[in-house]
């Protein structure tokens, strides 16, 4: 088996469309939660979101390729981009037949199925846009990643709610390291921002009028957002012998279902995931400094995220701090637990750990440290970063500091 | 719906909606005991909105903890509508 490190990242973010610029706004504390304005939201019920409002096509794609790429494609290409110049890969013939490229996305391009049937059932048309097919199918961003390099080897997406693209980083993390590819890209996009997608989560009465605080008393359920996170994974040893610079090392993975309930969360489950994460890493519950939290900010997962916690690490619990990014970035679905794995590869490159903010007064029943509202200087040996979809599908990745 | 009252007509929607006998449902029955879940109550919310044309927002639709406050609340906000459209 192969240890193996993560030597390029690469954001697109309602926080900044750089990694550089996504750490910054993390580590200040800022939250990216504003008004919806991409979408008229007169008839739906909540009106904010951690919305990109800087994105512009035409920056990134020639004006012939917009119309082949629904947003949250568009968002996987240029997160890849910039995690593929920041890895300093240098492609030949083997490496494009051999790298995987696996990403997460929750809904892929289903707002172009919005608004095509929106011109069926309400305008009366007879037709929809001829590339409804491919501009929303889920695998629509790894296509064109393998397109846009010419990478040939094995591609898929993975679409587990909330938990995809933990579940794609963890597969291409096994990959890597059993030796089934040589490098692998894997992260997660989401363009969420449609009426009909709005109207969806309104109707699930889970979202917040207000803003998004998780653990805090005060939090009243989950904000989302969109975006695009990809890492670059490959073996330490050949990252090393070409020269590149590991920002982390990526060391477990664990993954459970509730086998429970269709919505409506459980502990064991999300217990199960962070001690097969930390078993895959070899680690002791005691390595752990960090725990990037799931942290929706609804009551279900924010209770039963830190009741597992403290099952699984029982006194050392008190010990470790752990944050929900979530509060700043939204919940991107099939991106945030990309957008997360990037957040916990900085916090060890780095040495801080950023915040979870909007956080007002403590829930006796979230009573873990949190790391309210400002970041902490702090350099852990390891952190978690855990992934709960919806359908109680569950994913940690365990990761630890390059020296 | 002539003839039928607010209090039959949560109820009524409440047993279609959990698909349980409408004889099982009455004001003082818990969720609990009806085996209605988190998933059960939203359901139940949306068809009581079609079924009532009202709205039920989200802060007050979590504090109902029983059927019978189900019922107070449907009807404080049929009674808001009726209040604000006089003319139907």
């Amino acid at each position: 088996m192969r240890r193996v490190v993560i030597t390029g990242t690469g954001v697109v973010s309602a926080l900044g469309n750089s990694t550089a610029s996504f750490w910054q706004a993390l580590l200040s504390g800022t939250s990216a939660i504003r008004e919806i304005t991409s979408v008229d939201t007169s008839q739906v019920r909540f009106k904010n979101a951690a919305e990109i409002r800087e994105y512009k096509p035409e920056e990134h794609f020639e004006a012939r390729d917009i119309g082949f790429m629904e947003r949250f494609a568009q968002f996987a290409v240029v997160a890849v981009r910039q995690a593929i110049t920041e890895a300093g890969i240098e492609w030949t013939t083997n490496l494009r037949e051999t790298t995987a490229v696996i990403t997460g996305s929750c809904l892929g391009g289903r707002a172009v199925e919005d608004s095509g049937y929106w011109e069926l059932f309400h305008n009366n048309k007879n037709r929809v846009h001829p590339l409804t097919i491919p501009l929303s199918m889920g695998n629509a961003g790894a296509s064109h990643i393998c397109m846009q390099y010419g990478i040939e080897g094995p591609a898929y997406t993975i679409s587990t709610a909330c938990a995809s693209s933990a579940h794609a980083i963890g597969q291409a993390f096994w990959m890597v390291r059993s030796g089934a590819a040589p490098l692998a890209i894997a992260g997660g996009s989401e363009a969420p921002f449609f009426i009909g997608g709005l109207k969806a989560w309104e109707a699930m009465r889970v979202i917040s009028k207000d803003t998004c605080r998780p653990f805090s008393a005060e939090r009243s359920g989950m904000i989302l957002g969109e975006g695009a996170a990809m890492l670059v994974l490959e073996p330490l040893d050949s990252a090393l012998a070409r020269g590149a610079h590991p920002l982390a090392e990526i060391i477990g993975f664990g993954m459970s279902a509730d086998a429970s309930h269709i919505t409506q969360p459980v502990a064991t489950g999300p217990s199960r995931a962070m001690r097969l994460a930390l078993s895959d890493a070899g680690l002791a519950p005691e390595q752990i400094g960090y725990i990037n939290a799931h942290g929706t900010a609804t009551e279900a997962n924010d209770r039963i995220e830190t009741a597992a916690i403290r099952n699984v690490f029982g006194p050392h619990a008190d010990k470790l701090a752990i944050s929900s990014t979530k509060s700043m970035h939204g919940h991107a679905l099939g991106a945030s637990s990309a957008l997360e794995a990037v957040v916990s590869t900085l916090s060890l490159k780095h040495g801080a750990l950023p915040p979870t903010a909007n956080y007002l007064t403590a829930d006796p029943c979230c009573d873990l440290d949190v790391i309210p509202n400002q970041a902490r200087l702090t350099q852990v040996e390891a952190c978690l970063s855990n992934s709960f979809a919806f359908g109680g599908l569950n994913a940690s990745l365990a990761f630890k500091v390059f020296p | 719906m002539t003839g039928l009252t607010i209090e039959d007509r949560v109820l009524k929607v409440i047993a279609t909606s959990k698909r349980v006998p409408i004889e099982n449902v009455h004001p003082d029955s818990s969720f609990e005991s009806l085996g209605i879940d988190s998933l059960d109550r939203l359901n139940i919310l949306f068809d009581l909105e079609s079924e009532f044309d009202i709205e039920i927002n989200d802060e007050e639709a979590k504090q109902v903890q029983n059927i019978h406050e189900m019922i107070e609340g449907v009807t404080h906000l049929v009674q808001a509508k009726t209040d604000s459209s006089p003319t139907e």
